[in-house]
């Protein structure tokens, strides 16, 4: 056994240069750039500005993960439960979004809301609105476009709970005659916790880092913490800053995920 | 005990031809069946007899295809599953994994909603009913199948239905588990009275509980009747073979077996073969009336008894069970042996 072991090393010696040396650089520049010391973070955490897009950042990652697992809840429900005809075409509207790049997709949010796309044209030529709806440049359709893109990932772990969940189950429920809302309520929702906790794991962490979208439908107006880390590198460069906030991003989503990671250990009991 | 049960002979469900088609294949065909009130009736039959069918088509859980359903006269054809208000064990329990023991006991008596208070009475009364107690907080994934089993008895019973079904509830649990749930459920059938109709592939477990045991095959009714009935009295050829061993031999047209002459019973005219059950078969002393020269072909011994594995002269195996107390000294294999039988104990088929 023991001399099999040289095997991994690559997988090690691949995984350390990629991620613990770089890790480690990140690190040493939190605590001595520009000059030693705990300075970085107790600015981070102290300065108006960088607390204000941690509060926003953490705020509209709560909505998206919210937005994201109710919506993928209804859609896993269709494609799980529904008909066949309702189950492939959903599989088509989860699996299409896959081969789509998350660029060209911001690009479509930006172009169907943006004050003279798609939207504001129709309801224009409708006569619904005078002027355009400012539907860019803002948390809303930030809330959008990353909702669009999360949806697809919560959808899996939500599959797979659904298809556990024993139908005899369901079926004794409503020989005892629960209502269908009470079944769906009391017992199959319920029943797919374990998946609901997975999903939201899933697409909280992937929202905390998320860039390219933020950037593009917020337009720098509501500017997120990997946005912010991205100006700290390239535009006005305080590396320290950047460092010591890209620790304190990846410490939060690592508690996080250990707080539900812990839940959902109790659950799978 | 076993026929004790059939007490009152009122007729509580009624089948009239019922049948039921997935797709082009019959499920079920004409089945006709009538259900005392009390009764604790086995649908017994080898796995695909439609006897699980035939439960879900009583419970309400599918539609019939064809024929009636009758509850006290009613016709309960087109009823939901909670029209007809039947208690259910499902196989595998179907429990509610994230409850606890007294919420799942609870939950069809919060869908009646009940009182807090009796709802708390009732999970207490049924808990302890079933032997339970002290485990009403936990959830079902903390529990043993036996105690498993027990609360989807308690579940479906908690509401006091007029009917408890069962589908194959012991099949999960080992051996002495079983004897001890089939024993729980005697007494639980004595304790309340209520109506039991019990789905079981087991032979045995039906001799043992039963009332009556309505004998199911490729979708068709076999026979009914009480225990004793089907095991002594076989309607057919299958009935006959499912329901323990038994020794078949052929006629051969001429009033014997391979040119022995024997007495044949009453039914026997135009059947082809003649039965009898091993327990009734003996090894001859002299003055029997039905001999039959056989070979000993093997001896296992069982402790108190010996099986004898014995071929006739036409080639046709038979067997029967030789007491190891003080009779004579046991054959020896290849010994040439006669076997006899009382006339009344053997049934053509």
């Amino acid at each position: 056994m023991r001399a099999y072991l040289f095997l991994i090393c690559p997988v090690l010696l691949f995984l350390g240069g990629s991620y613990l040396l770089p890790f480690l650089g990140i690190m040493q520049l939190s605590f001595t750039d520009p000059e030693p010391g705990l300075g970085q973070y107790s600015h981070v955490l102290s300065d108006p500005l960088t607390l204000s897009v941690i509060w926003r950042t953490l705020r509209i990652c709560v909505i998206v993960t919210a937005v994201s697992v109710a919506a993928a809840y209804i859609i896993t429900l269709l494609w799980v439960r529904g008909r066949p005809l309702v189950r492939s075409l959903t599989e088509l509207c989860i699996m299409i979004p896959f081969w789509i790049s998350v660029l060209s997709r911001a690009f479509g949010w930006m172009s169907m809301l943006s004050n003279r796309g798609l939207l504001n044209t129709w309801l224009k030529d409708l006569g619904l609105i005078e002027t355009s709806l400012q539907l860019t440049r803002n948390e809303f359709a930030v809330i959008i476009g990353m909702s669009h893109y999360l949806i697809p990932f919560a959808v899996f772990p939500l599959a797979t709970a659904m298809r556990n969940v024993d139908e005899r189950v369901l079926t004794a429920a409503d020989g005892m005659g629960a209502s269908r809302l009470r079944i769906f309520w009391q017992v199959f929702l319920p029943m797919t916790a374990s998946g609901i906790i997975g999903a939201t794991l899933l697409v909280f962490v992937f929202s905390v880092g998320f860039f390219v979208t933020p950037a593009l439908l917020g337009g720098g107006q509501s500017v997120l913490i990997a946005e912010l880390i991205y100006l700290w590198i390239f535009q006005i460069p305080q590396w320290g800053m950047a460092a010591a906030m890209s620790v304190i991003l990846m410490l939060a989503v690592g508690g996080i995920l250990v707080l539900l990671m812990r839940r959902y250990g109790e659950m799978a009991k | 005990m076993k026929s004790e049960a059939i007490v009152a002979n009122t007729t509580q469900i009624e089948a009239r031809s019922v049948g039921k088609k997935f797709g082009k294949f019959h499920a079920l065909r004409d089945i006709s069946l009538e259900i005392a009130e009390g009764e604790f009736l086995s649908l017994l039959g080898p796995s695909g007899s439609g006897k699980t069918t035939f439960l879900t088509l009583l419970g309400g859980y599918e539609n019939t295809t064809s024929g009636q359903l009758f509850l006290e006269g009613q016709d309960m054809t087109g009823w939901t599953a909670n029209q007809r208000g039947f208690g259910m064990v499902f196989q595998g329990y179907a429990l509610f994994p994230h409850l606890t023991v007294a919420e799942n006991i609870a939950f069809p008596l919060k869908v009646q909603k009940r009182s807090k208070a009796q709802i708390a009475d009732r999970v207490a009364q049924m808990v302890e009913m079933v032997g339970l107690s002290g485990h009403e907080n936990k959830k079902p994934k903390a529990l043993s199948g036996g105690q498993q089993q027990r609360v989807a008895l308690a579940r479906a019973l908690a509401y006091e239905p007029k009917v408890l079904l069962l589908d194959e509830p012991f099949s999960a649990l080992d051996k002495n588990l079983r004897g001890q749930m089939q024993e729980e459920l005697r007494r639980l059938h004595r304790e309340l009275g209520t109506t039991f109709v019990f789905v079981t592939h087991d032979q045995e477990e039906a001799l043992a509980l039963s009332s009556r045991i309505a004998i199911f095959n490729h979708g068709e009714l076999q026979q009914v009747g009480t225990p004793d009935d089907v095991y002594e009295r076989p309607a057919n050829r299958f009935t006959a073979e499912f329901l323990g061993d038994i020794n078949i031999l052929s006629l051969d047209g001429t009033s014997g077996v391979a040119g022995t002459p024997i007495k044949l019973p009453g039914n026997a005219a135009g059947l082809g073969h003649l039965a009898v059950r091993p327990e009734h078969m003996r090894l001859a002393a002299e003055g029997d009336a039905n001999q039959l020269p056989v070979r000993l072909r093997d001896r296992v011994y069982l402790g108190s008894k010996s099986r004898l594995l014995l071929e006739t002269q036409a080639g046709e195996e038979l067997m029967l069970y030789l007491d190891n107390g003080a009779g004579p000294a046991a054959p020896q294999t290849g010994a040439e042996l006669r076997v006899a039988w009382d006339v009344q104990d053997s049934f053509a088929v």
